[in-house]
């Protein structure tokens, strides 16, 4: 037989498998490895879905989305962040964040263009920047800053090849909110280079210390970013696959085209609920932030009175941990912690070389679930 | 500050060291804060939700809703004869309400013949009280906000990314 595909050959699998597959083997395991809520979506979206489903809303929908799902994202935006676009020619509707970025890099990328990513990251960005022929660049950031990217080590990092900066705030793994002046570096960078900047904002509304920052909201961002968000997280709705992209017309155009051919469409039901979603289920998402902030507050004091210094992670539902006191590197540590006390966490490797010294804890997880897990957690350090 | 009460009102077993990390205040200051509520009757008590169901199976008590119709009397309404419903143990709640009737009472007692009797030989036998309609409940789904089936599995694969 033939060869297959050599660029996804290449591509290793996910680290995190490896660590479902022994933590789904295992009875009695607190899984802080989870990234998605813990809530159901909120009972008024399912039901929403369930009267679309029984009223027949069962057939495909225009390829950029809903007219209303699109006007309301904008809206949402504007009131939200002072941000500017066009419902009709600026935004579409993808299958989740997940097809979002693949549509902007397939857009924005010529083969072997330089995509530059700061890490640790989620797994998702340096497979699907080769997949769409680019070659990715990683630039590291440090647990000292707080995660926070350094605009003149990106800049360090630019090549005549570079052609977009990827980055998402609030961050999957490590929980760090990208400070607005790192934000307002990484435009000035991609000003001088003439680059474009692919902005992963799917954690936007759990942001805890202060508001979101936009990136395409930012002066000067507008015309060069690509904005990706979505109801996964905030509103509790993984499983449904709506998400968004908002850009400039020139790309936003791009995106329904490759969009309409691969996609088609997102699902009209998910759409539908989408709509639900905004229009009335903004109380439901304060509640269940607030109760991941308090959440948050616990499981990072927990995880220093055990030892382990923790950046204060301002987003997202992650802590990043460093687990150096330990002795173990990541994966050893997140293996024994597993084996010793069945605490599944994931290593901070997986995300990255500068996840090294790290875990990816979810608190995620119900507050009785992580205080158990911080005794676990104690309980192994102590027997190190 | 609200919060707390809030925090409390869905799970009065938090530590007051949990609901300050909780809320980023200090334990002095949430025990000095709760002590004061409880002064003044803000806390009127804590109490746990139990599903009787489950420990007494179908033998357990019977509630009912029972409205009442009061012809109201000059300078009280109906003020005295809910206060007078009211202070019947058998008596959980009780609201001046509008509608068809005037007061919706939620009434228990340990079988069906029990509340019967109440409603007859108490209830209806007050002054002023016109008629009542008595309606028993055959299941409770939801109370007070909390649930009564089974909570949703949890259908979250261990690890994602």
């Amino acid at each position: 037989m033939k060869p297959l595909n050599d660029t996804i050959r290449a591509t290793p699998p996910s680290g995190i498998r490896r660590f479902f597959d022994i933590a789904a083997e295992m009875e009695d395991v607190i899984s802080l490895g989870v990234g998605e809520p813990d809530f159901v979506t909120p009972w008024r979206i399912r039901e929403a879905g369930i009267y679309a489903l029984e009223h027949g809303y069962t057939t495909y929908t225009s390829n950029a989305g809903l007219p209303e799902l699109r006007q309301l994202i904008c809206a949402d935006l504007r009131k939200r962040y002072s941000a500017s676009y066009a419902w009709d020619s600026e935004c579409l509707i993808t299958t989740g964040v997940s097809e979002g970025l693949d549509l902007a890099l397939r857009v924005v990328l010529n083969p072997g263009d330089e995509v530059i990513v700061p890490e640790p990251c989620y797994v998702a960005y340096e497979p699907c920047v080769a997949f769409a022929g680019g070659t990715p660049v990683r630039v590291p950031t440090r647990a000292e800053d707080g995660f926070a990217v350094d605009p003149a080590v990106v800049a360090a990092a630019v090549t005549p090849r570079t052609k977009a900066i990827l980055i998402g705030s609030p961050a999957n793994p490590t929980g760090a909110v990208q400070p607005r002046s790192a934000l307002e570096g990484l435009v000035r960078v991609a000003q001088q280079h003439d680059l474009y900047l692919l902005s992963d904002e799917i954690y936007d509304r759990l942001t805890y210390d202060g508001v979101h920052t936009s990136l395409g909201a930012l002066p000067g961002a507008r015309e060069r970013t690509v904005v990706l968000g979505g109801f996964s997280k905030a509103q509790a709705m993984t499983g449904w696959r709506v998400g968004w992209i908002c850009a400039p017309q020139t790309i936003a155009e791009l995106c329904v085209r490759v969009h309409q051919y691969t996609m088609l469409c997102a699902p009209h039901v998910s759409q539908l609920a989408a709509v639900e979603a905004l229009k009335e289920a903004d109380g439901d998402v304060e509640e269940m932030v607030a109760d991941y902030d308090r959440r948050r507050r616990v499981f990072v004091k927990g995880l220093r009175e055990i030892g382990l210094d923790c950046p204060e992670p301002g987003g997202a539902f992650y802590a990043f941990p460093s687990i150096r006191s330990s002795g173990l590197d990541s994966e050893t540590f997140a293996e024994r912690l597993l084996e010793a006390e069945s605490v599944a966490v994931v290593p901070g490797n997986v995300f990255g070389p500068s996840g090294e010294g790290h875990v990816r804890c979810s608190y995620a997880t119900a507050l009785p679930l992580l205080e158990e897990a911080l005794v676990r957690m104690g309980r192994f350090l102590r027997s190190r | 500050m609200r919060e707390i009460l809030e925090l409390l009102e869905k799970d009065s077993t938090l530590g007051h060291d949990t609901l300050a990390t909780m809320t980023g205040r200090s334990v002095a200051e949430v025990t000095a804060q709760v002590e004061e509520w409880e002064r003044a009757g803000v806390i009127r008590r804590y109490k746990a939700v139990v599903d009787w169901e489950k420990v007494d199976g179908d033998s357990g008590e019977v509630t009912a809703f029972i409205d009442v119709a009061v012809t109201p009397a000059r300078g009280v309404g109906f003020d005295d004869v809910a206060e007078r419903i009211a202070r019947f143990d058998e008596v959980l709640s009780c609201y001046l309400v509008s509608g068809g009737h005037d007061l919706r009472c939620t009434v228990v007692g340990p079988n069906i013949r029990a509340v019967s009797d109440f409603v007859s030989r108490k209830l209806s036998t007050i002054d002023r009280v016109q008629a009542t309609a008595t309606h028993f409940v055959l299941k409770t789904h939801k109370r007070d906000g909390d649930s009564f089936s089974d909570p949703e599995p949890d259908h979250r694969l261990p690890v994602t990314p």
